[in-house]
């Protein structure tokens, strides 16, 4: 059984230019943020990057490392509009797919299931078709002859999540009450990197938490990262909740300032420079 | 009791769940979760509350289900649900915008985003909130259709916006061409003044209602159960 623990900068070694990365969490909830630090210390760039966006595309749209986005909606939650995001879209800095939150799901779905699409009742009658022109539809095959949307399936390069617990082969687990996406992504990806509150043996997974808290399987993981932490300054219940006074100064720095202040290995990274 | 213009518009947003039956009320903005946990403690006793994260829970806090986001969007397909979003453009045919205002490719105010517009609008009950009616909110076409209005629906098998609620009055689509009405005013307020303040010609019957009274009941929950900070009156002024 191989172990797959690795540093935040030895995945980010294994990131290209170009790539299309899926970031997991939702909004400014349980984002891989030791993973985007990693990523934003690189100089990999001209991503596309696929997320139910939060601070995460927020940093790498400040950096200038994203050359498309794939998303439903870019908020930091408690401060619903990403500031960073938004001057980066209002000076028309990158390409833009912007979907609904449903057919996000069902475009993972369908790369998790190696199919090219799924028929998703959403989209049509909105400008979600008309700012993506590259949307077809397909007519069920069946009496009803409904139109449907034929969601592509956002196949992913590498995604990158963070869980509360994983062991050492990849097998991650979240304690909190929403799952968020997480193991679609791992699963719409040719390479999932989780990284993690704490590595723990794998019996110790299930000592207090039922089974169906292992959500992320490690034959869709290809490298685990320890990084206590590595969430902030979003939320990671029940580990801790988000630093709004974290976020705050995040969303009122100008980011050559806060990039600056914490991406030489901030408050909250371990890895070393 | 004299009602404020913040519980008649608590009112307004209740009305939205009457007769609901046993669906998720989805309210975003504080004024609709009051009046949805208002009717859910009154005469929608069926309905079903989240905590704004992923529990279903009883109105005391209770957890009785749960809804994660992926189940929240597969429940959303299924029907079961009436949700009241925000609006920061809506138009005589309901079409919402919350993406981004001016041209798509290059906004001039970069907003949310789509979310679950299109989803919500093809597939379950989407009524909207509108805290402070201007007519920079109730435009002659919004920038960016996110929520489905009746023209672009071409009758979607699921597609109905019940109501849009603001801080002046009810408006529903009750028209043979499906465009925007004025359903009742809330007290103290005049048709000039949604005339004056909506960006387009909405539907005026002649005899327009006033929204109607809370109960003593009512306005004892919402002082006293509901909001007794009265974080109300901070989303619409009195």
């Amino acid at each position: 059984m191989s172990d797959k623990t690795m540093t935040a900068d030895e995945v980010v070694s294994r990131l290209r230019s170009g790539m299309t990365l899926g970031i997991g969490g939702w909004g400014s909830r349980r984002k891989p943020m030791a993973l985007v630090r990693a990523l934003l210390r690189s100089d990999v760039t001209d991503l596309t990057i696929v997320s139910y966006g939060g601070p995460d595309v927020g940093m790498l749209a400040a950096a200038g490392r994203i050359r498309k986005l794939v998303a439903p909606f870019v908020t930091l939650d408690s401060i619903p509009l990403e500031p960073h995001y938004r001057a980066a879209r209002e000076a028309g800095a990158f390409a833009l797919m912007e979907i609904d939150e449903a057919m996000f799901m069902w475009g993972l779905r369908a790369a998790a299931h190696r199919l090219p699409f799924l028929p998703v009742r959403a989209g049509i009658g909105s400008d979600v078709m008309r700012v993506n022109p590259g949307l077809r539809t397909v007519t069920s095959p069946y009496e009803d002859r409904e139109t449907f949307v034929a969601m592509p399936a956002l196949a992913l390069d590498a995604a990158l999540v963070h869980l509360n617990r994983a062991d050492r082969l990849g097998n991650g687990q979240y304690l909190g009450p929403d799952p968020y996406f997480d193991d679609l992504f791992c699963e719409a990806a040719d390479a999932a990197y989780v990284s993690c509150e704490r590595i723990v043996d794998t019996a110790e997974l299930t000592k207090e938490a039922p089974p169906q808290s292992l959500l992320v399987q490690r034959h869709t993981v290809t490298g685990v990262v320890e990084a206590p932490g590595g969430a902030h300054f979003t939320s990671c219940a029940p580990d801790y909740g988000r630093d709004e006074a974290g976020q705050r100064e995040y969303a009122s720095t100008p980011w050559p300032e806060f990039a600056a202040r914490y991406l030489g290995g901030g408050l909250y990274d371990r890895d070393p420079e | 009791m004299t009602a404020t213009r913040s519980e008649y518009c608590v009112i307004a947003c209740a009305e939205a769940w009457r007769d609901a039956g046993e669906i998720l009320a989805s309210p975003m903005g504080l004024i609709p979760s009051i009046g949805a946990r208002l009717a859910r403690l009154t005469f929608s006793p069926d309905l079903l509350l989240t905590d704004g994260e992923a529990l279903l829970v009883r109105p005391d806090g209770t957890p009785e289900g749960w809804l994660p986001y992926r189940r929240h969007l597969a429940l959303v397909t299924g029907g079961r649900r009436h949700v009241m979003m925000g609006a920061s453009q809506i138009d005589r045919y309901g079409n919402q915008n919350i993406s981004c205002i001016g041209d798509w490719a290059r906004p001039k105010r970069q907003l949310l985003g789509v979310r679950g517009a299109p989803v919500n609008t093809l597939n379950n009950p989407t009524s909207y909130w509108v805290p402070r009616h201007s007519r920079r909110v109730f435009v002659e076409k919004v920038d960016l259709v996110c929520g489905v209005g009746y023209d672009h629906a071409a009758g979607a098998r699921f597609h109905r916006i019940p109501r849009v609620v603001s801080d002046l009055g009810v408006f529903d689509f009750d028209t043979p061409d499906r465009s925007m009405r004025l359903a009742s005013l809330h007290p103290g307020v005049t048709v000039e003044q949604v005339r004056e303040a909506t960006g387009f010609e909405p539907a005026v019957p002649d005899e327009v209602p006033y929204t109607r009274e809370p109960t003593a009941r009512e306005l004892e929950l919402i002082r006293e159960v509901l909001d007794p900070s009265c974080a109300r009156a901070r989303e619409v002024a009195s």
